[in-house]
């Protein structure tokens, strides 16, 4: 295995006892130390939470057709953004499944913003540059950006008092500069918790200077920093999708119920629009449910979803919700059960547990936005 | 992390305590606790079940992870904690007390000796 790589807050991470896993190509905190994940979920539901997620890849398209060239590439339209918009789209293959999904900020006129995931972000780049009208105006600048999200009820506040700006007060999906000690951040309100908050794009080297004084500026205010494991459920409460569980290579975004984001009748359609339209045709072998588990016990990836005996589908993601304290589960079942209320069971361990299709967002969070 | 001087314990961080009635007690240690993080689920053999030493006994659920259990010392399950049906979370809080889960009676005997120690566990876990 290939030596992992390492964000620039790795060391400010160690020292506040963060639990180093594996996580698609980097070391990265799963949880601190006499915190835990279920200590660092309620304090990102409650007040406010600090992540890492300069593990994140950027890459940037550049030019007078940068709005074309994205619009090509992506599933949603980018053509209704303006300056300082942001969106969530899929990025597809030519059979319409999924090589990530991302989001898109369109920065200025000629200049596009693409955040795509850690574990992808070489597949995507290549992808890009393979099918891309200009290549060479298209450029991964992963390594130029570090990334920390403050997400929770508490981040507008904290932000506030430490880098106050344009941002604070916009709902969901725009993108403002705001300045830090004399550098320019590129501070989003996005956020995969389902809270409100900020996704910050700071320069590598301000990124632990900026993350000590978010720290030191929230004491009052319950900040914490998070670890991969409550950003995990935090998303999971949301039925936020992740790559490598609710979406891949051989899924659409079509089943994993992100329909919302692909704009199959966008003028031009874009890379992967016609594939849809023909697996739409042809009928989606699957769809993504919300299930509830009514037995004991914890849904995981990968246990098969049983109707009597029969195997219907399989669990994408699941967890116990530290929130609606209940096991919960996202997964792909037949698309005739996938009706809320129809009574499946999950195969834990050999044993055949109730669970029932229930509607997602399996938890109604503090203070998102609608 | 506390490791008691009193228990007799595992590779997997599984604890045995001699309960002088020829029988012993069986959990998971303060270390494993704290690695799991919140558990919200511990599957545990009926009573009357017959477990081998090192076998597969039960599940530790927590919202992080899965992790089996596996038998200190072998023989049958005479008693199960069912307090941790309604109450799994007495594993982080009191690790070897409220929250242990079998009572096993051995049907041979030297298991619980070859254990590990404290001073040995201690060692193993890197304290």
């Amino acid at each position: 295995m290939s030596e992992l790589m390492r964000t620039p807050l790795f060391d400010a991470h160690v020292a506040a006892g963060g639990q180093m896993v594996a996580f698609a190509g980097w070391e990265m905190p799963v949880q601190y130390q006499g915190k835990g994940l279920v200590v660092e979920h309620e304090a990102t539901r409650t007040a406010v939470g600090l992540f890492d997620v300069s593990h994140m890849g950027e890459i940037i398209v550049e030019g007078p057709d940068a709005e074309a060239e994205v619009n090509r590439l992506v599933s949603n339209d980018v053509s209704v953004l303006n300056d300082g918009d942001a969106c969530y789209a899929v990025l597809c293959h030519e059979d319409g499944c999924a090589v990530d999904d991302l989001y898109v900020y369109r920065l200025g006129r000629e200049r596009f913003l693409l955040c795509v995931n850690a574990s992808n972000a070489d597949k995507d780049f290549a992808h890009i540059q393979a099918v891309a009208l200009h290549p060479e105006r298209i450029h991964n600048r992963s390594n130029d950006f570090a990334q920390i999200a403050v997400q929770g009820p508490n981040a507008s506040k904290l932000l506030a008092r430490v880098a106050p700006g344009d941002a604070i007060g916009l709902p969901r999906n725009f993108i403002r500069v705001h300045d830090w000690k004399g550098a320019n951040l590129l501070v989003a309100t996005t956020g995969y918790t389902g809270e409100a908050g900020f996704e910050i794009f700071i320069p590598p080297e301000l990124a632990t200077p900026f993350w000590n004084e978010l720290m030191a500026a929230g004491g009052d205010l319950g900040v914490m920093p998070i670890g991969l494991g409550a950003r995990d459920t935090l998303r999971l409460e949301m039925g936020y999708p992740l790559y490598g569980h609710e979406l891949d290579d051989q899924t659409t975004g079509l089943e994993a119920r992100v329909g919302w984001a692909i704009k199959l009748k966008k003028p031009n359609g874009f890379i992967g629009s016609e594939g849809l339209k023909r697996r739409q045709a042809a009928g989606l072998p699957k769809k993504l449910v919300g299930l509830e588990l009514l037995d004991r016990g914890v849904p995981r990836t990968d246990y098969a979803v049983l109707q009597g005996t029969e195997v219907v589908g399989k669990v994408t993601s699941g967890t116990h919700s530290p929130t609606a304290k209940k096991p919960i589960a996202l997964a792909f079942v037949r698309p005739d059960l996938a009706v809320v209320g129809t009574e499946l069971a999950i195969d834990i361990r050999g044993q055949a547990k109730k669970a029932v299709v229930v509607p997602y967002p399996f938890v109604t969070p503090g203070s998102a936005k609608a | 992390m506390s490791v008691l001087a009193n228990l007799r314990y595992t590779n997997d961080h599984e604890w045995a305590r001699d309960e002088g009635d020829g029988t012993y007690s069986v959990g998971v240690t303060d270390h494993a606790q704290e690695a799991l993080g919140g558990i919200v689920y511990v599957e545990l053999p009926a009573v009357g079940t017959r477990i081998s030493a090192g076998g597969r006994f039960g599940t530790v659920e927590s919202t992080k992870s899965v992790s089996e259990l596996y038998a200190p010392i072998g023989g049958v399950v005479v008693e199960k904690n069912d307090g941790l049906d309604v109450a799994p979370e007495a594993v982080n809080d009191d690790a070897y007390g409220a929250g242990w889960m079998v009572r096993i009676q051995p049907e041979s005997s030297g298991e619980f000796e070859a254990l590990m120690d404290a001073a040995a566990y201690s060692a193993h876990i890197g304290e």
